[in-house]
């Protein structure tokens, strides 16, 4: 069907995002207003790449491609299943939707940082895809290093502490890095090898050695640092708070989650069900960490007077259930993990741009200036009512479905401390929802002479709709996405039974 | 279990975890935004050496194939861990590029780069938190 071999299709990822970054820079060197349609056709060649890649893997199985004819374990590999597959597909999709958004934004937010933006975009989408693609450690380190120095900068375009939030996490996030850079080498010292699938092959070996909980623990906080886990999260909410909201809104809802699927992958498919569970307490550390970060962070949200700031401590919140599912690491809570990190995408997405398309129309950030807007922006808080109805969990949105998954795999630990958790957490997260709401529907608007009155221009509502409008189809297919993408996915020992 | 044990021959790996607790002291204890950065390039460089250090053979040579040394593996370095270092150092240059970078635009902007008088001047520019 295509003119090269299917196999090839993972590494075109890599390089059109390479060389559209490159591009990107070039053509807005020459006039600055040649930078977004590269970057634009970029992203979408690269969602038919990643499409085609899904559907090649739902007919035919993984995709393996070898870097350089160099066969693993020697060389490095990309390896891809159906659902690394579908995480790059989401995130090409959630960055398209951004990338539309971004050009008027940018342009009314940080106008001189317009080309320098979106190349950054580009690198850190190179970096995000990278690290679900590739089936070496290594290489995994140098794309985790990718996005996390793309973001650096990405979070240092916006107001005046941007830059001091961005150095902050620089810090932790490099220090983090140098952890799971420390773990791989442990990890390298007792194997020999750097390939994924040879280190899970040679790992049950090893399971007496007592550097493989230390490398584990390097591993776990180095990624668990880039995905904001709790206690982990501190460089997050002002990260979030003083960059642009386009940064945002590509940082919030694509690398938190795309880190947790690493951990995720690593956990299960490197170090394996067994020794994460039964020989290690990794995973109960894990989930009741996570337990605890959900708990505390929501309460945090709720105090929050700044929007972006609630949103920013609902994000590690909203991890916190990721981390949780991972960490009991039963079926259910695995599916309702992945559903998760999938879903969270969509809704914080759009709830990120809604803040944007406020801050930037309407000039509202605060909680208590939301009043009103409802009247005012009608299909920009029809689609953010949607992703916070999704985010407190309400049927038909996909948010529902995650967190029944989740809670089933928590009652099936038998755990009832945590089922108490997902339960309260729900309330907690529907306080500061149904309170922003309500202001935002019933309360009078206070008049702002200089912000004009209605919903922002056709290029930031369509993605905003858009990403509201995801949310409930991903709602009403999450069955086929579980049955046909993530159960065949899963190791044999953590798929849901009866399929 | 005896230390003295733990320790012989492993000299070259206690001294990369002193390096490496160095720089996290750098980097959890300097106010000086400036030294948490060389903090950080410490704590990388102990990363690197350890690296190093594992690949070490006592009385080896550089991975070419000569006429000497024939296809015996002990008497060739393990060049893989040199090559993996190589690209963490760039990675490491790269990160010191923009945590630099980031201490100009934050100097320029408020006029320190010591951080308890920077988190002075952030509060009273926000008394919101």
């Amino acid at each position: 069907m295509t003119p090269f071999p299917e196999s090839d299709l993972p590494i075109a990822i890599t390089m059109l995002l390479l060389f559209g970054a490159i591009l990107t820079i070039a053509a807005g060197l020459v006039r600055r207003s040649f930078a977004w349609p590269v970057v634009l056709l970029t992203l979408l060649v690269v969602l038919g790449d990643a499409i085609a890649m899904l559907l090649a893997i739902v007919r035919g199985g993984p995709l393996r491609h070898t870097l350089g004819g160099w066969a693993a374990p020697i060389g490095i590999e990309y390896v891809v299943d159906a659902l690394g597959a579908f995480v790059v597909v989401v995130i090409a999709a959630v960055s398209v939707a951004v990338t539309v958004y971004a050009r008027a934004a940018v342009r009314a937010e940080n106008p001189d940082q317009e080309v320098a933006f979106l190349g950054m975009m580009l690198t850190l989408l190179l970096g995000l895809t990278g690290m679900v693609l590739t089936g070496d450690l290594f290489n995994l380190y140098v794309f985790y290093e990718i996005s996390s120095l793309a973001g650096y900068a990405l979070l240092a375009i916006g107001d005046r502490k941007a830059p001091v939030a961005a150095f902050r996490y620089l810090i932790l996030g490099t220090t983090g890095a140098s952890f799971y850079l420390l773990g791989i080498g442990f990890l390298y010292v007792l194997t020999g090898s750097l390939n994924m699938a040879d280190v899970a092959r040679l790992l049950p070996t090893l399971h007496n050695n007592p550097a493989l909980p230390v490398a584990i623990a390097l591993v776990v906080a180095g990624v668990g640092l880039k995905t904001a886990l709790f206690p982990l999260h501190g460089w997050q909410p002002d990260a979030y708070t003083y960059a642009s909201s386009t940064t945002t809104a590509i940082i919030a809802p694509i690398m938190t989650k795309v880190s947790a699927f690493v951990l995720l992958r690593l956990l299960f498919f490197v170090f394996g069900v067994d020794l994460v569970t039964r020989l290690l307490p990794t995973g109960s550390i894990l989930a009741w960490l996570s337990a605890a970060g959900i708990v505390v962070t929501s309460g945090m949200a709720i105090a929050q007077r700044d929007v972006k700031r609630m949103l920013a401590y609902s994000s590690v919140a909203q991890v916190g259930y990721v981390g949780l599912g991972i960490g009991l690491a039963n079926p259910w809570a695995l599916t309702g993990a992945v559903l998760h990190i999938l879903n969270h995408a969509t809704m914080k997405c759009c709830l990120f741009l809604v803040a944007g398309s406020v801050a930037l129309h309407a000039r509202r950030r605060t909680v208590a200036e939301y009043a009103g807007l409802g009247r005012m922006m009608p299909w920009t808080f029809a689609s953010f009512t949607l992703a916070a109805v999704a985010m407190v969990g309400l049927p038909p949105t996909n948010g529902f479905f995650s967190k029944w998954y989740l809670l089933l795999g928590t009652i099936r630990s038998g755990s009832w401390p945590l089922v108490a958790v997902v339960g309260a957490s729900s309330l907690l997260t529907a306080v500061y929802f149904f309170r922003l709401l309500e202001s935002i529907y019933t309360a009078p608007a206070t008049a702002k002479p200089e912000a004009p009155a209605g919903d922002p221009e056709a290029a930031m509502l369509v993605p905003t709709i858009a990403l509201g409008v995801a949310v409930l189809v991903l709602g009403l297919c999450n069955s086929w996405f579980v049955t046909q993408v993530l159960q065949p996915a899963l190791p044999a020992a953590v798929r849901l039974p009866g399929s | 279990m005896d230390i003295t044990a733990l320790v012989t021959g492993r000299w070259p790996y206690l001294f990369t975890i002193v390096l490496l607790l160095i720089g996290l002291y750098g980097m959890l204890v300097k106010q000086n935004l400036m030294k948490k950065v060389f903090g950080l390039n410490i704590f990388q460089g102990a990363i690197i050496l350890f690296f190093i250090v594992h690949a070490y053979k006592h009385g080896a040579t550089v991975p070419v194939l000569d006429d000497i040394s024939g296809t015996d593996p002990a008497r060739y370095v393990n060049p893989i861990p040199h090559g993996l270092m190589l690209t963490a150092i760039v990675v490491s240059v790269a990160t010191t590029g923009v945590a630099l970078a980031l201490l100009i635009r934050i100097y320029r902007t408020f006029g320190t780069i010591d951080e308890k008088d920077l988190l002075v001047r952030l509060r009273d520019e926000d008394p919101q938190r």
